[in-house]
């Protein structure tokens, strides 16, 4: 199988080893892997915070750029929640025709990591080995707008070595909210608070999610209280092996 | 000085901006407690509730299918709410605006002679800021739920739309009622409490022959008033004054009584996470011998008709104040209502708010959120919030955006500056080796970063931030690709 990996722009800038996963995991699966070089931003920052016509110029760079692409595979899920639910919203109110016909035959094509090994491959065991205690925040996106419902589980559970500790409350957001972070900060931090007491009450070595915005919010606040927990991405745990262990376990 | 330990503003044209406003409540431990205690318990009654309900799903849309038919229909049902009202004997009145809504109630009140009115709970008279302006006017206006007469008693606000009181503990209770009602040994045991209060409310119910209330729903059909309610305050009002004055906004309608078949279920359970509210009162026009045998309904725009007039927007009057969003609002869980600076909080409230102010007030609100969703997977009338909210944000920035003091605003410069960088993947790239060098000038020796300037000193205040790494993802491949060829 053929597919194309978007790796979102803040993958690409801060966490390359994300994506370095991916394209171990999925070429270890037998999948094909291309990359678009001139890919850049979805456009969810800008339409988050109500930049609307900047958002709309990168979504339709995205729909341009991917239109001849069988699959595209993105291992944000709040990237491809701005995909599916405002794409559409914006080629309507721009009032672009073509677009939003594009988009319609592009949608079915394009997928969450989790979505595309459990719907698209067909595999949950992917021959992982990750020895160590986890715990998984299902970020809001992945939870409520694209309902990855129990894919991430499905995964996790086949993991060998692996303890999966569940997280109290699970369905609460962490606080991080794209630009909502700095523009409210101080109640961005009240929730970050909450949300990490929750998390460090797993007792767990790790904290993961398909979304790697929400773990460098916890990510940043765990390493800011020296506490004894760090984030992974779930692409990290489920490419590693006996042999090729995560990167951030060397 | 309040008995919460500040006193807020929630006059949206008078309130500081959102971010400002929720500092004294982030730095208060008690008030904090009460509304997470609050509202936890409240979401966990209405979770229990909602599974026991096979059909929910469809109750939620059938209840965004009513309220969207209503809306749609707005002025023919007005209308024949008007007429039928009218035919039963109560006399409709039309308020373009919160300043017309009071002189029209104030003028009822002056023909009555009224120098007193008992009021039962309504957010739409805290919307036009009745109370004060009756005070003014000389006429005492007493609430009559608990919760609004803890709030009236003790100089407190409404930080919730249904328990509007929730910030406050019972010790907190106790004490605003000990000095207020002279009860010096009164303790802080709820059956105490709410004995104190009755005795409080008994003289006001049997000496005041003029009332006020709100309305849950308007019915088109029979011209009917529903108010739902858990004391029997309400009824109490429906049965003894000779007056009552009905305030409620346009919205309100709908169009059958056999709606509320839907509409009392979804309310219920969603509101207080009870199956049915304890008292539910229904009543149309005058009946000779039984009540009120005076009976005005002031019908409410203010702001309203506009908000119907825009297509995403309009979604936002399907609400029935049921409170489940900030029930469910990881935000409000934090912060309350009082932040909000308006009578209506939370999500709702960062939808409604800035509308009901033709967005010249209130434009952090839409910023207010984390965009989680909660509110929507929980809404009984199916308000795509996160939506709307994006809408408002949206008209936010093309507000600001002309203004030249926002032009070298840190927000507005790293936006356009983004979207310059995004349109082509070179100079993503550029951005990206030119942050990375600005970024190492703040880095420690452990390869994250602790202070920012700016906007970063926001995010930095309590994160950190991992360096940026010297090799982006899309190197590290090309790298490859010329490896393996």
């Amino acid at each position: 199988m053929r597919a194309s990996l978007f790796i979102t722009c803040y993958n690409d800038t801060l966490f390359p080893e994300t994506g370095r996963a991916v394209v171990r995991l999925l070429e270890r699966l037998g999948v094909e892997l291309d990359f678009h070089p001139k890919q850049t931003c979805c456009g969810q920052m800008h339409a988050n915070t109500g930049f609307r016509g900047e958002a709309f110029c990168q979504a339709k760079r995205f729909v341009r750029m991917y239109q001849e692409t069988d699959v595209v595979v993105i291992p944000s899920s709040s990237c491809v929640a701005m995909i599916r639910d405002q794409y559409p919203g914006l080629f309507e109110e721009l009032g672009n025709e073509e677009l939003r016909r594009q988009l319609a035959t592009l949608l079915p094509r394009v997928f969450e990591l989790s979505e595309f090994l459990v719907d698209k491959i067909g595999v949950e065991d992917v021959g992982a080995y990750f020895p160590h205690r986890v715990t998984y925040h299902a970020s809001c996106h992945g939870l409520r707008a694209i309902h990855l419902g129990d894919r991430p589980w499905r995964l996790m559970e086949k993991v060998r070595g692996m303890e999966q500790v569940p997280l109290p409350n699970l369905d609460r957001c962490c606080g991080f909210g794209g630009t909502f972070s700095v523009k409210n900060a101080e109640v961005s931090s009240a929730m970050l608070g909450v949300k990490l007491q929750d998390v460090m009450s797993t007792r767990a070595e790790f904290c993961t999610a398909l979304d790697n915005s929400c773990l460098m919010h916890l990510g940043g606040a765990m390493h800011r209280q020296y506490a004894g927990m760090r984030t992974i991405h779930l692409a990290e745990i489920l490419a590693s092996t006996e042999t090729e262990p995560a990167e951030a376990l060397r | 000085m309040s008995h919460t330990g500040y006193h807020p503003v929630l006059d949206p044209a008078l309130a500081p901006p959102f971010p400002k406003a929720v500092l004294p409540v982030l730095r208060n431990p008690q008030l904090r407690k009460n509304v997470a205690h609050a509202i936890d318990v409240i979401q966990a009654k209405r979770a229990r509730l909602v599974t026991e309900k096979a059909d929910w799903q469809e109750l939620r849309t059938s209840g965004a299918a009513i309220r969207d038919h209503a809306l749609a229909n707005l002025g023919t049902y007005l209308e024949q709410f008007e007429d039928r009202c009218t035919a039963a004997g109560g006399t409709v009145h039309w308020a373009a605006d919160a300043a017309e809504a009071r002189r029209i109630i104030l003028s009822i009140l002056k023909q009555e002679s009224a120098s007193e009115v008992i009021k039962i709970k309504t957010m739409t008279s805290a919307e036009i800021q009745l109370n004060p302006f009756l005070e003014a006017a000389g006429v005492k206006a007493y609430e009559t739920d608990l919760a609004e007469i803890i709030l009236q008693l003790g100089n407190e606000e409404p930080s919730h739309i249904v328990v509007p009181a929730l910030h406050v503990n019972r010790s907190q209770v106790r004490d605003i009622f000990a000095q207020s009602m002279g009860l010096q040994n009164l303790s802080d045991d709820p059956k105490a409490l709410t004995a104190a209060a009755r005795s409080y409310l008994r003289k006001k119910f049997l000496t005041v022959p003029t009332a006020i209330s709100g309305a849950n729903f308007l019915v088109a059909e029979t011209g009917a008033v529903a108010v739902v309610e858990s004391e029997g305050n309400g009824r109490m009002c429906l049965t003894l004054p000779r007056t009552m004055i009905t305030l409620a906004g346009i919205e309100k309608v709908i169009p059958r009584f056999q709606d509320l078949e839907v509409m009392l279920q979804v309310l219920a359970r969603s509101a207080t996470g009870e199956r049915m509210n304890p008292y539910t009162s229904i009543w149309s026009g005058v009946t000779p011998g039984d009540g009120p045998q005076h009976f005005h309904v002031v019908l409410l725009d203010n702001g309203r008709s506009s908000i119907l007039a825009k297509k995403t927007e309009r979604q936002t009057l399907r609400c029935i104040r049921c409170a489940a969003c900030m029930n469910s609002c990881p935000v409000y869980r934090q912060t309350g209502g009082h932040a909000y600076g308006s009578v209506y909080p939370g999500p709702i409230g960062a939808i409604l708010t800035p509308q009901l102010m033709q967005m010249n007030h209130a434009q952090s609100l839409p910023y207010a959120s984390s965009l989680c969703g909660a509110c929507y997977e929980v809404c009984p009338v199916k308000i795509n919030i996160p939506e709307v909210l994006l809408e408002l944000r949206s008209q936010v920035v093309n507000q600001e955006r002309r203004h030249p003091t926002k032009f070298f605003d840190p927000m507005y410069l790293g936006m356009r500056a983004a979207n310059l960088a995004f349109s082509q993947a070179w100079l993503f790239h550029a951005a990206q080796f030119f942050g990375r060098m600005g970024l190492k000038l703040f880095t420690g020796r452990d390869g994250w970063i602790h202070h920012l300037p700016s906007l970063g000193g926001k995010w930095t205040q309590t994160r950190d931030l991992r360096g940026l790494p010297k090799q982006p993802f899309h190197t590290w491949w090309a790298a490859r690709q010329k490896e393996t060829k």
